[in-house]
């Protein structure tokens, strides 16, 4: 993985750099002991390392500024981090960058019932705003898996999702308000408890942005009220069309699910021998529908998803009665990766969203693949939506392994694109798909992607490096037109 | 005034590209039904997407369109109608709305349209505007270059979230071909709740406590007295002012839903079922029906608790004004005379404490071009590069949105 070429003579002035710092945060707003550093030299996507220049640890929405504008003057390339749980390098720091640690801001700063919502700082975790909101009978929905570390921040950064996205939508369509500070220092609040602000909606464009735009300090998310109950179904299918046409006429007959999961045949292998969670082992698939809402709507929607799948050829069907059975069910879905990497010492999490109607093609070609590469897939859907999970299996340790595992993730990759899908659907482009991007988009689709970062960052300091493949310079894309020989509003900062 | 009517992304490219060249402005029209909501555009030539028409393909299973941004909202509609399923944001309809100044087709508004005006109804606050349902596009920028953004599936984070930027942008951004929405299954039943008689703060703490328990509400509207005669549903002039809760799904559920609400809040109230929820609903959608066809009308978006006491706060300062609630108390739609003018002074300056912004939606030509329409948040140097990203020479709808923008 190629990153940008460090710049020397920041490194070689790290000192004078870090004093600079350190007299505008205090001895402990900073980290620039190398072992240290390495604590922070990687995210949730470990086959990538890097230690940063040091880390910067602000406390305040004003340090935040400070440190921005700081780096601003300065040149200096900055990398934000939440939690640091991205699966797609999003964190991954640079040799010559400042990584900006939100973690000290994690205060929970109003929880508002009448309004249905709650303002926290970036460094809060997103299960820490459910706890929060628990007693008054909310929740905040999206649930990534990684809910008990990630934060709130990382969430906005990334727009995560969650197995529960289908029905609740994904972080951009939970949050009410943001706060962030713009590289030059500049603090600026979008939305608040109310609805749909006037003028471009920033907020939308921010929110997936990987940390490229600005650094989010404050979000205020709307809560919803906790469903009176949820149930879980599980059944296998013996074949992939025959699950993927149950998903489909679920959908087709107006249920929206609150998560709908499949798994292939070594998906479900890994997780019943891990955590014997009852899985059909003679299933080519499986298939996990959960509803949730009042007990009566649960199960009048069961009873119509239970016929589809039955008319579908499910076997061994079976719906929880209790929420231990829920759970159960439940256990073989969550530890799906864990279980893989029992099996083997490295695993890829891919992360591409497909057309369903695609998907028995899409895993057969996956199996040749699989053969073409000489890796083991497995392979855990969001079916509903059509995002899908293949795991691939290897040994970083066998030479030419990792490389191998690269190419076939970035083969699969294609393939989703190829058949009308999109690289990436919950984890973000980071470092892993950036190369992927012009399979996906054409030279000026990506240039008016680079023109909207230039508009935020005009120096190319936020988070450079990720997402796109080319960092052209902000002149070079023609981000400034001249009228008549002079700008329009003069009175508006220029760079 | 000359209007361009291109049937293909490519001749839109080539006539933005010799505006852009020229540097004569351009204002992108659909159907052309809300030309009076923003403020007047300076432009020698329309362009509309009118022939860029049709809808392209539509996946129920997978909860996917794609039209072209011209195709009209009653095909959308009725085919999505068909597969049973509907645009979960649900637009309002605001043909009626700017009938007196609109150089609209009699087809009514476009896809396009609703989505350049990111427009949501009543069901907002639980399913979203339209920046939540819309998911990738085509179209052209203020070059004259081709480009695309999102996708057709609806899980999709690859690059920036460019459909949100459009929702809302009025066309000043780019000029939109093909788009691509989430559509969602129609609800079996909708069965609506009216407690009668309630003044400002009960029908808050009705709302409120509606909203925060588990009835799964979506919608929650308050009619005072003399709007809700004006309404066309049954049972609900004549009592009173009327607060109004909207259950919706399956035929047990709404059932369900309906009989807890009227347990628990108790007071005078009436059941509504499908047909004629259906009817209450969409006036509180579209508002024009419940206001004087000349007086001038904004969208005021504050936090929902704070929407009753705002608005009775109008209600004393102007005379002759009128209002009522959406969203829970979040929304609300007030009129004014035409003769006491905009007071925007007055009406925006009332939500300095909680929070909150005033959206011009109707008002005079002359008020629109001497009152900023929109209360554009955070930092307006921000988006006027925001806009220069796309449009450099700034000849896509300039001062629709904010003068000089």
């Amino acid at each position: 993985m190629q990153m940008p070429e460090p710049d020397q003579k920041t490194i070689a002035g790290k000192q004078q750099l870090a004093a600079a710092l350190t007299q505008r945060l205090g001895t402990d707003g900073l980290i620039t002991d190398a072992v240290a550093l390495r604590a922070y030299e990687t995210d949730g996507l470990t086959a990538y390392r890097q230690p940063p220049l040091f880390v910067a640890l602000p406390r305040s929405t004003s340090e935040v500024a400070t440190v921005l504008r700081f780096c601003a003057e300065h040149g200096l390339k900055v990398v934000p981090r939440g939690a640091g749980t991205s699966l797609s390098g999003g964190a991954l720091p640079l040799a010559d960058g400042v990584l900006l640690g939100l973690g000290k801001l994690n205060r929970i700063l109003e929880i508002d019932i009448a309004n249905r919502c709650a303002v926290v700082q970036p460094g809060v975790t997103n299960l820490a705003i459910s706890h929060a909101a628990m007693a008054a009978g909310f929740y905040y929905a999206p649930d990534p898996s990684s809910q008990i570390a990630c934060s709130i921040g990382g969430n906005v950064a990334e727009n995560s999702g969650g197995v529960h996205c289908l029905k609740y939508g994904l972080t951009t369509n939970n949050l009410l308000g943001l706060e962030f500070v713009t590289i030059e220092g500049e603090v600026i609040r979008l939305g608040g408890k109310h609805l749909d602000p006037a003028g471009y909606d920033l907020m939308g464009v921010l929110t997936g942005s990987e940390g490229l735009l600005g650094v989010v300090t404050e979000v205020t998310v709307r809560l919803l009220r906790r469903p009176e109950t949820a149930k879980a179904l599980v059944a296998g299918f013996p074949s992939n069309e025959q699950a993927g046409a149950a998903v489909a006429a679920i959908i087709g007959a107006g249920i929206i699910p609150a998560g709908m999961e499949m798994m292939d045949r070594p998906a479900i292998h890994a997780a019943e021998d891990f955590v014997h969670a009852g899985y059909p082992l003679d299933a080519e698939a499986l298939l996990i529908v959960e509803l949730d809402g009042p007990t009566i709507e649960c199960d009048h929607l069961l009873q119509k998803v239970e016929a589809i799948c039955t008319a579908n050829g499910a076997t061994g069907l079976r719906v929880s009665r209790d929420e231990a059975e829920r759970l159960k069910i439940w256990a073989g879905r969550k530890a799906a990766f864990p279980a893989v990497g029992r099996i083997s010492p490295d695993y890829f999490c891919m992360d591409g969203t497909i057309p369903r109607r695609r998907l028995p093609e899409v895993l057969k070609r996956m199996a040749a693949l699989s053969k073409q590469h000489g890796l083991r897939v497995a392979n855990v859907f969001h079916a509903g939506d059509g995002n899908l999970h293949p795991l691939i299996l290897y040994d970083a340790n066998k030479p030419g392994e990792l490389a191998a595992a690269e190419e076939f993730g970035a083969d699969i990759l294609k393939l989703c694109v190829e058949v009308g899908g999109v690289l990436t659907g919950e984890h973000g482009v980071g470092v892993e798909k950036r190369d992927l991007m012009p399979t996906m988009f054409s030279e000026i689709d990506l240039a008016q992607q680079q023109r909207l970062k230039c508009a935020f960052d005009p120096e190319l300091l936020l988070n450079p490096g990720k997402v796109f493949p080319t960092l052209h310079r902000c002149a070079e894309l023609g981000r400034m037109h001249v009228h008549g020989g002079s700008l329009p509003h003069p009175e508006l900062p220029r760079f | 005034m000359d209007l361009l009517s291109p049937a293909s992304l490519e001749e839109a490219a080539g006539i933005v590209r010799a505006a852009a060249a020229a540097k004569t402005p351009l204002e992108i029209l659909g159907a052309g039904t809300k030309r009076g909501f923003g403020r007047p555009v300076a432009a020698d030539r329309q362009v509309t997407t009118a022939a860029m028409s049709g809808i392209l393909s539509y996946h129920p299973e997978e909860l996917v369109l794609t039209a072209r941004a011209g195709t009209h909202m009653r095909e959308i509609v009725v085919a999505l109608a068909e597969r049973g399923q509907h645009l979960a944001f649900e637009p309002p309809d605001f043909t009626a709305l700017y009938s007196a100044d609109a150089a609209g087709s009699p087809r009514g508004d476009t896809l396009g349209g609703v989505l350049a005006t990111n427009l949501a109804g009543p069901r907002r606050f639980a399913a979203g505007a339209a920046r939540d349902h819309f998911l990738g596009f085509t179209g052209v920028n203020g070059r004259g270059e081709i480009f695309k953004a999102g996708g057709q599936v609806v899980k999709n984070v690859t690059g920036y979230d460019l459909p949100k930027l459009m929702a809302g942008s009025f066309g000043t951004l780019a000029l939109m071909d093909q788009v691509t929405v989430k559509t969602l299954p129609r609800p079996d039943k909708t069965r609506t709740v009216l407690l009668y008689g309630l003044d400002g703060p009960a029908a808050s703490a009705a709302m409120t406590k509606a909203l925060g328990g588990a009835y799964d509400v979506t919608g929650a509207a308050y009619l005072p007295n003399l709007l809700a005669q004006r309404s066309k549903a049954e049972f609900v002039g004549g009592h009173g002012s009327v607060t109004a809760l909207r259950v919706e799904g399956s035929g047990p559920s709404s059932a369900h839903h309906c009989a807890a609400l009227r347990r628990d809040l108790g007071g005078e109230n009436e059941e509504l079922h499908s047909a004629n929820s259906a009817v209450l609903w969409r006036e509180i959608r579209d508002v024009a029906g419940f206001f004087d066809g000349e007086n001038i009308l904004w969208r005021v978006s504050v936090p929902p608790s704070h929407g009753p006491g705002i608005a009775a706060g109008f209600a004393i300062e102007v005379q002759g004004s009128d209002f009522y609630l959406d969203w829970g108390g979040g929304l609300i739609w007030l009129s004014l005379p035409l003769e006491h003018g905009a007071n925007a002074g007055k009406v925006r300056g009332a939500l300095a404490r909680c929070g909150g912004h005033a959206t011009l939606i109707r008002a005079p030509e002359e008020v629109r071009r001497k009152e900023p329409v929109f209360e554009v948040e955070g930092s307006p140097a921000l988006m006027q590069r925001v806009k220069q990203a796309f449009d450099p020479d700034g000849v896509l709808d300039p001062g629709r949105m904010v003068e000089g923008i």
